[in-house]
């Protein structure tokens, strides 16, 4: 690959470069340290945490998600996730916020209702302009709607990240036709977040011109999580090569022969 | 003085808490975490001056695995 396919390939995001397009949650796994593992093998810089009470009279040296996580290591992205108001999200990220020592990089998402786990825009839209206002590097969480993923741009977030499919469905991409036109009409990168189920579903959503890709269930789910999580690595890579490499055109009702037709024996 | 800390009433046989004896006490010390005051969120450089008042509501937060 010369220099400038590779340049290509880095990864900006309110003004910091990455290597990697995949971003990982850090839930449902069956420890922390398969939670590493898994992290490390799909090659994930940024990924998210949850914000939650702490146990208090928990033993002092029973170990955390931190510890093997170390902050230093990976760029956290707390999320909101659980919130369902404006209020409650700018609250907890600024928590969040405090927790990390001024971190700015976060994840916003509020949810409508507790059975589809649907973006409220509403109390999103509300919640950006604050935490933008705020100083915050917000990358949000949305609907596949392109008014609404061009609203939260216009109002200052680093990156939109429409949905695929609902959360932890692993329906995969949906609606890719939406996907294109939020693609085609915002200049801040769009990352699917959420409903990639396998492998391909992800490399679909590079194909499509997606910068990024943010998965969690699809990993911390499968049989295997370290092998996913390998596959999904490959999977963007994959996906991201043919985005740049460009497909070829479709020919819906006329094949043409790969091989010459010239010279064939008689 | 008795102080709800996540939800929970706890009483500390104390006339003056600052956060800084708070966290000792509740055995947070050295693990991370970020606490806020009636909504107010207490910046950690200010454990030491900050002191906690009869029926303060903490809310104590940490990062935990999320997706």
């Amino acid at each position: 690959m010369d220099k400038n396919e590779n340049q290509s390939e880095l990864f900006d995001i309110a003004g910091q470069t990455f290597n990697s397009r995949l971003l990982v949650g850090t839930g449902k796994y069956k420890d922390f340290k398969e939670t590493k593992s898994a992290i490390d093998e799909s090659g994930a810089e940024i990924v998210t945490v949850a914000i939650r009470r702490v146990n208090i009279g928990q033993d002092k040296n029973q170990p955390s998600l931190i510890d093997y996580l170390p902050p230093k290591d990976y760029t956290y992205l707390p999320n909101t996730a659980g919130c369902y108001t404006a209020d409650d999200s700018v609250r907890t990220l600024r928590l969040a916020r405090e927790l990390l020592d001024g971190h700015k990089l976060v994840k916003l998402e509020v949810l409508g209702d507790s059975e589809t786990l649907y973006p409220n825009v509403v109390e999103t839209l509300n919640a950006a302009r604050i935490l933008v206002k705020d100083g915050f590097d917000v990358m949000v969480y949305t609907s596949d709607d392109p008014i609404m993923a061009k609203q939260l741009e216009d109002v200052g977030c680093c990156a939109i990240m429409p949905l695929a499919s609902l959360i932890g469905s692993g329906m995969g991409i949906l609606n890719p036709w939406n996907l294109e036109i939020i693609i085609d009409r915002l200049s801040v990168p769009v990352i699917v977040d959420a409903g990639v189920g396998t492998a391909s579903d992800a490399s679909i959503a590079m194909e499509l011109g997606c910068d990024g890709v943010l998965m969690n269930t699809a990993i911390a789910a499968a049989k295997n999580p370290i092998l996913m999580a390998r596959a999904m690595k490959k999977s963007i890579e994959a996906g991201r090569e043919a985005f740049l490499a460009g497909r070829m055109p479709k020919k819906l009702y006329q094949a043409s022969p790969s091989s010459p037709t010239k010279g064939i024996i008689e | 003085m008795k102080i709800s800390i996540n939800g929970k009433m706890q009483s500390f046989d104390k006339d003056v808490l600052t956060f800084e004896t708070l966290i000792k006490e509740i055995n947070l010390e050295g693990r991370r975490f970020a606490i806020e005051r009636n909504g107010e969120i207490i910046p950690k450089s200010q454990f030491n001056k900050y002191t906690l008042n009869d029926g303060d509501k903490l809310e104590i937060i940490g990062a935990v695995g999320g997706g």
